[in-house]
């Protein structure tokens, strides 16, 4: 005799089913490493980045882990990992096809045009790859660290009149939704976006992974597609242009106080306290 | 021949930042930048559900020209596809040169979504103005400066509280207008609740001193020593990256080059090496000083004054 078990599985298959309904975009950034000291060009043009160690930007890692995550619980099928920028990039995308992307995409950016590219332009890309792929998760971090601007989240959202939640700390979805904890001045907010979203991820969302040996073997069978800007109906002509790089004001070298006492006694002087 | 060249006439929208009727501080900063921009109208936009006193209170900043209110409960919690939405709107009627926020989270969260829906690339997080068009910004964790230039047709910006002066909250005399605009043309987020805690001491982002934490606290209750030496001092407290992930204090108090920038006349750095990162978040402070048992720490580097010792036995009680 058959139990009522296989029926039950019958029906909780669609279910399943209808769970992993997330194809995720993750765009991810290469950027000079967080921990080299960097320097400007004596021709104030810009910053050295020749000979110099880059890595995947830290909040792109912590949105790729975020998205290898959504597919682990099984609430995302697929996952499509995508950098702008020279030939280098598709090191970065390797990176994040070890990391648990399914597949790749490098929008091929190089030289001056790569100079010149802006989150704008890279927002306009993300919008149109994300609609020809039918993505309906967006997952970047919330800014690059050589360009602090934590705009692309925020741009591609708008053009893809999609919700935003951005400086993300915590990501559970429910159902048609997602809930999301943001870091904001005061403390935290929660607040719920349908789908499709762009979430932007900040420094406590998750940590991300190590790729493994074996992960690193596998992703090179793994598939990058190659496109240029062009192909995505976007000109990478800019209104911004970089007039000139400079140092930062330098501080004056300070002294060594022997004492709380000696201490205080200096921030008085100083008319501080 | 002498060729007349029709200029479109200047004009300002700041974003203004409020709450329970007080305008805040970044948006002060907003006003001056606004007035170093260009010699035309400032005009400021306060939005939400009870605003009125805010609305009021923009008025008398001064410097400023006008004031919209857009009383809509959309636009309570800077909701970032409402917000945006409106400013497009108010944007096609009154066609600004400029559109300046605060670059805080919410500026953040709402300023670039606007710039995309009106096709322009926003500037963040300006430290400086150079002409109507040309902007100074820290990248690189402030490590290095650009000088950009624009020429979008309406230039949106958002400007570092801590490198303008705050323009004066009295003075001004601006009437208020009521203002309306678009919903949001697709789904907007639901704001659900907030999790703030309320404290008496000054707001880290404005306060004249500050006493920051980092990971040679050890712990969460050892920060209470910071806490006390802060409330002797009138301080704000503050911590690094380090100290937030290992859980001692929330993340509001994280300060860095992802975190808040503040830039008080003290800060006191205890326990805290002086990470790049964080440094990117109070070197602007008019004197630093710290407290660290590590000589190469790096934040000597930076200190007016060093005190090189074991900080559970030098923290002033």
């Amino acid at each position: 005799d058959l139990d009522g078990s296989h029926l039950v599985f019958m029906h909780s298959l669609p279910q399943l089913c209808k769970m992993a309904n997330l194809r995720i975009l993750v765009g991810v950034k290469r950027v000079i490493d967080y921990a080299v000291k960097i320097r400007v060009k004596p021709d104030s043009s810009g910053v050295v980045t020749d000979g110099v160690k880059h890595s995947m930007n830290p909040f792109c890692e912590i949105a790729m882990e975020e998205a290898v995550r959504l597919k682990e619980k099984k609430l995302a099928k697929e996952i499509i990992a995508v950098s702008c920028g020279p030939t280098q990039a598709q090191e970065t995308i390797r990176t994040a096809l070890a990391m648990g992307a399914d597949r790749g995409v490098h929008v091929e950016v190089t030289g001056k045009e790569y100079e010149n590219m802006t989150p704008l332009h890279v927002s306009k890309i993300l919008a149109k790859l994300a609609t020809d792929q039918e993505a309906n998760l967006i997952i970047l971090g919330k800014q690059s660290i050589d360009g602090d601007n934590n705009q692309t989240g925020q741009m591609t959202a708008a053009l893809l009149d999609w919700p935003q939640a951005t400086f993300a700390s915590e990501l559970t979805k429910e159902n048609d939704h997602l809930k999301v904890v943001r870091e904001i001045d005061g403390g935290l907010e929660t607040i719920k976006v349908t789908l499709p979203a762009v979430i932007t991820a900040d420094l406590r969302l998750n940590e991300p992974r190590y790729a493994t040996l074996p992960n690193i073997m596998k992703a090179k069978k793994k598939k990058i597609a190659k496109h240029k800007a062009a192909d995505f109906g976007v000109d990478l002509a800019s209104t911004v242009k970089v007039v000139s790089v400079e140092d930062p004001p330098v501080r004056q070298a300070g002294q060594k106080v022997e004492s709380t006492e000696e201490l205080v006694a200096k921030l008085k002087e100083s008319g501080v306290i | 021949m002498f060729q007349r060249v029709s200029r479109r006439a200047f004009s300002v929208l700041v974003v203004a930042e409020h709450e329970a009727g007080k305008i805040g501080q970044g948006t002060l900063a907003a006003v001056t930048a606004a007035k170093q921009i260009n010699s035309g109208p400032v005009t400021v936009l306060v939005a939400g559900s009870d605003a009125a006193a805010a609305a009021e209170a923009a008025g008398k900043i001064s410097g400023v020209d006008n004031v919209l209110h857009a009383k809509d409960a959309k636009y309570d919690h800077a909701v970032a596809e409402q917000v945006s939405a409106l400013l497009v709107s108010l944007q096609k009627a009154n066609n600004y040169t400029h559109i300046l926020g605060t670059a805080s989270n919410e500026g953040k969260n709402f300023i670039p979504r606007a710039a995309a829906l009106l096709d322009a690339q926003p500037i963040s997080d300006i430290v400086s103005v150079v002409s109507a068009d040309t902007f100074v910004r820290p990248v690189y964790a402030g490590n290095a400066l650009a000088t950009v230039q624009s020429t979008d047709a309406v230039k949106i910006l958002t400007v570092r509280p801590t490198a303008f002066e705050k323009a004066a909250a009295e003075g001004g005399s601006a009437a208020v207008a009521e203002a309306s605009g678009e919903t949001a043309s697709g789904p907007a987020s639901t704001w659900k609740e907030d999790q703030i805690v309320k404290s008496d001491r000054p707001d880290l982002g404005s306060a004249k001193r500050v006493v920051a934490g980092g990971r040679g606290m050890k712990s969460g209750e050892n920060f209470e020593m910071l806490y006390k030496l802060a409330d002797k001092m009138g301080a704000a407290v503050g911590a690094s990256r380090a100290a937030v992930d290992a859980g001692f204090v929330p993340n509001e108090l994280q300060i860095g080059q992802t975190g808040k920038v503040v830039a008080p006349e003290l800060y006191l750095a205890v326990g805290l090496s002086g990470a790049v990162q964080h440094l990117a978040g109070m070197k602007d402070s008019k004197v630093i000083t710290c407290i660290n048992k590590d000589p190469e720490a790096p934040i000597f580097q930076v200190s007016d004054y060093g005190l090189e010792g074991d900080l559970f036995k030098e923290v002033p009680a």
